[in-house]
Order: structure tokens, then C-alpha cells, then sequence
């Protein structure tokens, strides 16, 4: 877990007309995607917490009922500047199926994702693929390697999966920079191939 | 996923934006990018757009960056920087690269070949210079 202090020096962005980029870290819940985001970051990666309920019955919720216990959400976020007019910004989704609510404004404008696979228990990301799937959001699946997770066969995995063809399935170490920045550059060579077709389409 | 121990608002959600649920105007996210503008700051702001503005400073950053800064969520943030947008305090920039043209933020055009093209170069720009880090 990466500790967020509570007052931070901004990060500025180098100007305020940069073309940003999203891209999504999915996922089931502790299978390493905050470690990604925080790996992958040139900033410390930051968090926000979210109210389940939408901003509206927030406040009716809140009016009426003083002691009501409502539920946030951490949502962790990291930057990396690629250069003086380009950043791309991942964000992690939540782990737990019951925090659906949260990703239509998540998802919105994301051009790609990651989909983080625990070979221990696979069947836990397969909510959060079918949400991106949904979404007709272009993604690449890795397995993060832990070191107790069994050897795994691909063609295996990607049948149990129900992988499209064009789908990417990768090996990863969340823990490792080097290993973060090889995956966000396998997503962004998917992420060109899938667009090129749209464009021939 | 839990917050850190120890760490709480300065001010509940509710009471962030007075009251006030929905934004003014449906242009911002997550991702839009603000600025203050310059010129003197009114005497009658609440602290929360006091914080928004400090934090900013000179600077640029997304909303969502501004919400984790002054530990509010996004969805109240939105709601703080939409009436201070409307004050003329505050300038955004629709700077996110859409995968398709229906977004409201989107800084490109009509869908078209060139939009398409231009997506693209985005990406492969971010390729090399992943590749360059």
C-alpha cells in the first residue's frame, strides 16, 4: 500500500493546454493494481475518495439522515509526462464488484485498459474485464506474477478467459518498474493497432 | 480500499459546495484541466474555494488532481470549480484525447479520418516516448 500524506506540494502540468491521455488499471481486488499505478507514476501516485451514492442524493441522503454512514471508495491515480504537450494518466478501478456504480465516470474517455490477472484466483477480474468489455474499451490482460502463483498455460488461460484473438495476454511483475513501463507500451502498441483498424473501418 | 488512518476532510461533502448538488455546467471531469484566472479574489469565497484556488496557483492540473489535493471527492470538486468557473475565477481546458467523438470534452472535431489519424499519433507519441523514458 502506498501511504498518501495529506498535504502535498502540486505537481503543476507543464502547460495547461497538454493532450492527455486515460487509460484504466482493472482488476480484482488486491491483484496489484495499485502497485502498477504507483510503479508506473512519475508522481506519487494520489488517491481520492468517492462517495458510493451519486453527488445528488449525497446531500439529500445527508440532510435528512444525520448519522447515516456512507461509503467511499479509495480510487488511486498516477501521471506519467511523456513530454512537454502529451501526459497519460492511469487510473486504478475499484477491486470489489459492488463499486459498479463509480465506473461510468471512470471509464469515460478512457482509450485503453489493463485488465490485472491473479492466476491464484482469476475469476476475480473477470467482472472487471466484462465492465471494460461492456464498454467496447480496448484492453490487454496480464497476469501479475506473485511468487507462489502456479505456472499457468497460456492457451489455457486465454480459453478460460474467453480471450478474443487480437487480445494480448501478458506476464507482468507489478512490483517491477521496468516490468510496468514494458506493459503500458504493450498497451499503447494494442492501443494503435485497435485504433488503426477503426480507422480502415 | 480504505483511507490511511488518521486522514479526514476538513470540511464533510456536504457542506463543501453549501449545499449545492449539481454543477452548474456538465462540461467538467475528471480529466478537465483548470487554471486560475488572474485578477483580485473575492472576499466572499467558502474555504473549499479558497483551498481549489491555492492549490492551483500558477499552475495547471485536472480536477481530479485538485480533488485528491484538497481531499474532497471529485463529484464535489466538480461542483466547487463549476461555480468558480462561472465566477470567471477559474478557466478549463478540454484537454483529454477521446477514443470516439461523443465526449462533451472533446477538443477535436467531427469524427472524421483526420480526428482518427490524429488519435493515433497521440498514441504512438506516447509509445516513443514511453520507450524514451
Amino acid at each position: 500500500m502506498v501511504s498518501v500524506h495529506s498535504e502535498r506540494r502540486p505537481v503543476y502540468l507543464a502547460n495547461p493546454d497538454i493532450t492527455l491521455v486515460k487509460i484504466l488499471i482493472a482488476g480484482g481486488f488486491g491483484v496489484g493494481k495499485t502497485t502498477l499505478v504507483g510503479n508506473a507514476s512519475e508522481i506519487r501516485p494520489l488517491r481520492t475518495e468517492e462517495p458510493l451514492t451519486e453527488a445528488g442524493t449525497l446531500v439529500d441522503d445527508l440532510a435528512g439522515l444525520a448519522d447515516k454512514t456512507h461509503t467511499t471508495v479509495g480510487i488511486d491515480f498516477g501521471r506519467v509526462t511523456i513530454a512537454d504537450d502529451v501526459a497519460l494518466y492511469l487510473f486504478g478501478t475499484p477491486g470489489q464488484p459492488r463499486f459498479r456504480p463509480l465506473w461510468d465516470g471512470l471509464a469515460h474517455g478512457a482509450m485503453g485498459a489493463i485488465v490485472l490477472l491473479d492466476t491464484r484466483r482469476p475469476d476475480d477480474s473477470y467482472w472487471a474485464m466484462d465492465e471494460i468489455e461492456d464498454r467496447g474499451i480496448p484492453y490487454i490482460v496480464a497476469v501479475n506474477q506473485f511468487p507462489e502463483s502456479p505456472p499457468h498455460d497460456a492457451d489455457q488461460l486465454r480459453h478460460a478467459l474467453d480471450l478474443d484473438r487480437t487480445t494480448p495476454l501478458l506476464v507482468c511483475n507489478a512490483l517491477d518498474l521496468r516490468s510496468c513501463r514494458a506493459l503500458l507500451e504493450s498497451l499503447m502498441v494494442h492501443l494503435i493497432a485497435h485504433y488503426r483498424q477503426d480507422l480502415t473501418a | 480500499m480504505t483511507a490511511p488512518g488518521g486522514r479526514r476532510r476538513l470540511v464533510p461533502a456536504y457542506l463543501a459546495t453549501g449545499g449545492q448538488a449539481t454543477p452548474s455546467r456538465n462540461t467538467l471531469d475528471r480529466m478537465t484541466v483548470l487554471t486560475c484566472e488572474p485578477g483580485p479574489r473575492p472576499t466572499d469565497l467558502t474555504a473549499p474555494a479558497r483551498r481549489v484556488l491555492d492549490q492551483l496557483g500558477p499552475g495547471a492540473l485536472t480536477l481530479v488532481e485538485v480533488a485528491a489535493y484538497v481531499q474532497l471527492p471529485p463529484s464535489i470538486t466538480r461542483v466547487i470549480a463549476s461555480d468558480l468557473v462561472d465566477r470567471g475565477l477559474l478557466r478549463t481546458h478540454a484537454s483529454l484525447l477521446q477514443p470516439n467523438n461523443t465526449g462533451a470534452t472533446t477538443r477535436e472535431g467531427p469524427d472524421d479520418a483526420d480526428a482518427k489519424k490524429e488519435r493515433i499519433a497521440v498514441i504512438e507519441r506516447v509509445l516513443h516516448g514511453l520507450r524514451a523514458l
